[in-house]
This record gives structure tokens, C-alpha cells and sequence, in this order.
């Protein structure tokens, strides 16, 4: 019953317009970065690396189709969070709003395999988000403006990664970028759980989402013993994986995070769907 | 004895400070056409979805097909096939690709070809690729009929089935009813706030009232229990009436125009007026029984 009501989820999320929106705009602004970068990507790299460019040693040339894709990834993957809720925290509330709900309650389906699908088939829309995310950066990226050395800016400096020691990187990368989305996604769905207002979980997942990086990044030391354990701070994980030595115990805490807030908020709505009256 | 269906034992349920239902029994056998009656907030509907565990009960047992509600959930949904209130589909697809939705999750094996069956068994038939946004009401509702249908179930629930129908829709839902009780021989339970409709379908029935069972039992007895007022169309009105105060002093009987008396009686004494009239040489042209149902009703809901 639950791969049946998976398999209904991922159609029912396939055949809503809103769905393609993502799609769509990760195409749109992933093109519109590219084409920037294509006109005037030399300007904006001056602009980064300063005086030092011309003593660096470097296989091929610096604007790439690597640097792209990490440029890429590191201007969107910020707003991809709010394309995953549009789908995700629609998936009870949404239902609950039109009244379709009702019926699917009736059924002889346990509540917690129904929202159980749900979360399954938000998982998979997420993960097509994230590899669609990663073929326009990383495919179209390298299409356009080839392979080559990467040059990474980062706390610690700016240094270069080799061209056949990038890919790994990137595919480990948007894993835990996914990871950091199904936490997303989870979090609209646990906030779908509580209303009946297809809007407001939406809403409610970015306002946390803003909140919690506000907190994030304020340098005030209240906020000190709890930044550790928000979620936004782990969000850009997959950063990680472009330093060298690579920081493992970082990479494994901010997992463990991310695995332990998907399984606390889904534990949530799992209480609280089984618990809810339908009354709408 | 037939085999009893539903048993709700002491329902009540209260959202917050109010209470919507209190302490409801009733029993629904196997073959009957239950009917729910009750103006709008009496609680029909909280009843029907705490049957369908839709909502929790703050206290009350529910038990269908010999089996408590709270242990047998899956099983005990799986041989129901219901509308609460009105079938919300998703508008965005056909209405074979709802179908089919509600089919995988029905707990049975459902073939394209029953559902095929359905979509035709409803009137559906050359619609079913078009979107359910585009559907009428009226259609909405029979596809809600043909979705709780699906994997045939022994037992119906409807409720308010014909609400926001036209006058045609109403019919037709009526005849679908009457279809599956007399040809495919469901127990059926139906909700309603219309009385004619729960008499002209339902053979038992429960009423309630602010959440309350305020009477229940055969819609015949319960019906019969109370006077009808008779039209009697006769030539000699004033005669008939100076007939009727001989014969049964104390009857309420009013002229009605120049050839209508009205006469408050029971069904029984409709042949004993009508015999009086002929022996007395009173041509009577047309006799209208008319229960006073409203008035019933409104009776039991203390209006």
C-alpha cells in the first residue's frame, strides 16, 4: 500500500503546474548566470581574485565550465529551498484545502504510510530538483566553457583544485546539498501537518529558513551554543568538499544534523497528522 | 435478526467548548437504507466521520462489521465506500486518473475494466479523460459515488449526497441509491436535513438535534406515528362537513375553498371518510394524504 500511494503522491505532484516551476527557474537562472558569465565573466573574476591573478599556476583557463558550476551552485543553491517548499509544504495542507484529504483519510491506508508516501515523493521531487540543479551547472556549465583547473575563494584563502579532482567533489557536494533540501522539504511538510492553508506552510518554511540564518550569522554570542545545531548552518555542507585536506569530522557533523532534523520533524508530523481531526 | 453492519455505542464528541455530538447510539443492519436526518449542526456529519475515523471521539465505541473501529481500522475501510459531504477530487486530473488514484488505495485488486464500469455505471461514460475541473457539480457527485464504488464495498455512507444538485441531479442520484440497494443489495447509510428524502429512500433512520439522538427507528413507524391532514375534493362541501362533525366529533376539519375540506386524521380512518362521503351520496373527486412531516420534525427539533 505504501509504494501504491508513493506511486499516487509522485502523480499527483508531476501533474500540478507548480511543480515545473522549479524546473523551470533553475533552467532560466542557471542561463542567465552562464550568459552574464559568458559576456563579462572575466570583469567579475578581476574583481575576485584581485592583483594575485596573474602569479597563480594554472592547467587551462580560469573561467571554465567548473568555476561555473561552483559559481552556480553557490548563487542558487541559497534559493532552490524555496522552490522545494512550493511543492513540498502544499503536499497535506494543499490537500486539506481543496478537501481531497477527506477521501484519501477514508481509505484503507494508515495514516502514517499516507504521509509516510508523501515524504517519499517529496524526497524524489527534491532529488530531481538537485540533479537537474547539477546538469545545468555542472553539464552546461562545462558544455559552454570547458574543463579545467578549478580556483576556489574560501575563508581560509583562495586555492586550486585540479580538473580531474573536482567531480567527485561536486557529486558529493550536491549530495549533501540534497540532504540539506530534504531537511527543507521535511520541514514543510512537518508545518503542512498543522493547517489546512496551502500558503502558509510555504510562507512559514522560508520565514524559519530567514530566521534561522539571520541567527546563523549575527556575531552575538547568545547565539553561540544553538547555531551549531540549526539546520541553515549545515546548509552549506557541501562547500566542504572543495577544501583541501577535505574536513571530514565537519562534513559527518553537519550530516548528522541535517539526518537528525529529518527524523525530529517527521516524528512530529507523524504524531500530529495521526492525531489530527479532519475537519475540512 | 440480520447481521448488524454498524454499532455506535455512546458517541460524543466535543471540539473545544462545543459539544457536537452527545452520547448518540444507534444500530445500521445488514440491507438497510439508514438515513441521518437533522437540520444543519446537528451533528450528521461529526457522526459519519468519526465512523470513517476521520475525527476522534472524546468518548463512544465504534464498532463495524463486528469489529471495534479503534483495532480494525484498515480492515474495516476497506469494505466502505463513502462521500463525506462532497467529493473533492483533484481538479487538475481526469476523472479516470482520480479513479485510479482512489483505486490503488482501496485495499482491492481494482481492474481498468471495473472502473470502466464505474464511470458508466454513474453516466460518466465519454467524460472520463476530461479534467474533473471542468465537471458540474452534479457530475463531481456522481463520480464521488462512482469512486465509492470501486472496490465494491458492503457498505455505503453518503453524506449529503445531494446537496447543491438541480432538481434533475437530485433524481438521479436518488434512482443510483435505490439501484444499488435493490440490485447490488449495499447497506447504505445516508445523511440528509431533507425529510422527504430520507423517506423516500431510507427504511430506518436516526434524527438528531443539537448533537443529540432525538429519535430513531422505521421511518414507516415513526412517520405513521403521526396525523396526516387529508384533502378531500368534494361537490357538496358543506354537507360533507356537517357529515364529518356527526360522525366524528372532536376531528379537526376545515374548508378549504369551496370544494376542499381539510381533515386531520390517521391513515386508517382515509377509507371510513371517503365510504361516509359515497354512502351519503358526496362525490368525492380526489383524496391527498399529507403527512405532516415538518411539522414533525420540527416537533422533535423543538422549533
Amino acid at each position: 500500500m505504501f509504494w501504491k500511494s508513493t506511486y499516487n503522491e509522485f502523480i499527483k505532484i508531476a501533474a500540478k503546474p507548480r511543480s515545473y516551476i522549479g524546473l523551470g527557474a533553475i533552467t532560466l537562472l542557471v542561463a542567465v548566470i552562464l550568459f552574464a558569465m559568458r559576456m563579462d565573466g572575466q570583469s567579475y573574476l578581476s574583481f575576485i581574485t584581485g592583483s594575485f591573478e596573474q602569479t597563480l599556476s594554472f592547467q587551462g583557463s580560469v573561467l571554465n565550465g567548473n568555476l561555473m558550476a561552483f559559481i552556480v551552485l553557490q548563487l542558487l543553491i541559497i534559493h532552490i529551498p524555496l522552490l522545494v517548499a512550493l511543492v513540498t509544504g502544499d503536499l497535506v495542507s494543499g490537500e486539506a484545502a481543496s478537501g481531497s484529504i477527506r477521501m484519501l483519510c477514508t481509505k484503507p491506508i494508515s495514516r502514517t504510510q499516507l504521509l509516510m508516501s508523501k515524504f517519499a515523493a517529496g524526497s524524489a521531487y527534491t532529488f530531481i530538483i538537485t540533479v537537474w540543479f547539477g546538469v545545468m551547472a555542472l553539464g552546461f556549465g562545462r558544455l559552454l566553457f570547458g574543463t579545467g583547473d578549478l580556483m576556489v575563494l574560501n575563508s581560509q584563502g583562495l586555492f586550486i583544485l585540479q580538473s580531474g579532482d573536482v567531480m567527485w567533489r561536486f557529486f558529493s557536494g550536491l549530495a549533501v546539498a540534497y540532504l540539506a533540501l530534504v531537511t527543507i522539504a521535511t520541514l514543510s511538510i512537518t508545518l503542512s501537518c498543522f493547517t489546512d492553508n496551502s500558503i502558509g506552510p510555504i510562507v512559514a518554511t522560508m520565514a524559519i529558513i530567514v530566521l534561522f540564518t539571520i541567527i546563523g550569522t549575527l556575531d552575538v554570542s547568545v547565539f553561540d551554543p544553538i547555531r551549531p545545531f540549526l539546520f541553515t548552518t549545515h546548509m552549506a555542507a557541501w562547500r566542504s568538499f572543495f577544501e583541501d585536506p577535505l574536513p571530514v569530522s565537519a562534513i559527518f557533523r553537519s550530516i548528522v544534523v541535517l539526518v537528525a532534523h529529518i527524523l525530529i520533524l517527521l516524528s512530529i508530523a507523524l504524531l500530529k497528522f495521526n492525531k489530527k481531526d479532519i475537519l475540512s | 435478526m440480520p447481521e448488524k453492519i454498524i454499532e455506535v455505542k455512546h458517541l460524543s464528541k466535543i471540539f473545544g467548548k462545543i459539544r457536537a455530538v452527545e452520547d448518540v447510539s444507534f444500530d445500521v443492519f445488514k440491507g438497510d437504507v439508514f438515513g441521518f436526518l437533522g437540520p444543519n449542526g446537528a451533528g450528521k456529519s461529526t457522526t459519519i466521520r468519526a465512523m470513517l475515523s476521520l475525527i476522534t471521539p472524546t468518548s463512544g465505541e465504534i464498532s463495524l462489521f463486528g469489529k471495534s473501529l479503534n483495532t480494525n481500522r484498515s480492515f474495516i475501510l476497506s469494505k466502505i465506500g463513502c462521500i463525506v459531504e462532497k467529493p473533492d477530487f483533484y481538479h487538475y486530473l481526469s476523472a479516470q486518473k482520480n479513479l485510479e488514484i482512489f483505486a490503488r488505495i482501496s485495499g482491492s485488486d481494482v481492474s481498468r475494466i471495473r472502473i470502466h464500469e464505474m464511470i458508466e455505471f454513474v453516466g460518466l461514460k465519454g467524460r472520463e479523460k476530461d479534467k474533473v475541473g471542468s465537471f458540474s457539480h452534479g457530475m463531481k457527485q456522481r463520480l464521488g459515488i462512482a469512486q465509492a464504488l470501486l472496490h465494491d464495498p458492503e457498505l455505503i455512507i453518503l453524506d449529503e449526497p445531494t446537496t447543491g444538485l438541480d432538481p434533475k441531479g437530485i433524481i438521479d442520484i436518488r434512482n443510483l441509491i435505490l439501484q444499488l440497494k435493490n440490485e447490488r443489495n449495499k447497506t447504505i447509510v445516508l445523511s440528509s436535513h431533507i425529510l422527504s428524502e430520507i423517506e423516500l429512500i431510507a427504511n430506518r433512520m436516526v434524527i438528531l438535534n443539537k448533537g443529540r439522538s432525538v429519535a430513531q427507528g422505521s421511518v414507516t413507524e415513526l412517520l405513521n406515528e403521526q396525523e396526516l391532514v387529508v384533502s378531500f375534493q368534494v361537490d357538496q362541501s358543506e354537507k360533507a362537513l356537517q357529515l364529518i362533525f356527526q360522525k366524528f366529533p372532536g376531528i379537526v376539519c376545515t374548508r378549504s375553498g369551496s370544494d376542499i375540506l381539510q381533515i386531520t386524521t390517521t391513515h386508517e380512518l382515509i377509507p371510513v371518510i371517503n365510504r361516509l362521503f359515497l354512502e351519503n351520496y358526496v362525490n368525492v373527486f380526489r383524496i391527498d394524504p399529507k403527512r405532516q412531516l415538518e411539522e414533525y420534525f420540527l416537533k422533535l427539533i423543538g422549533n
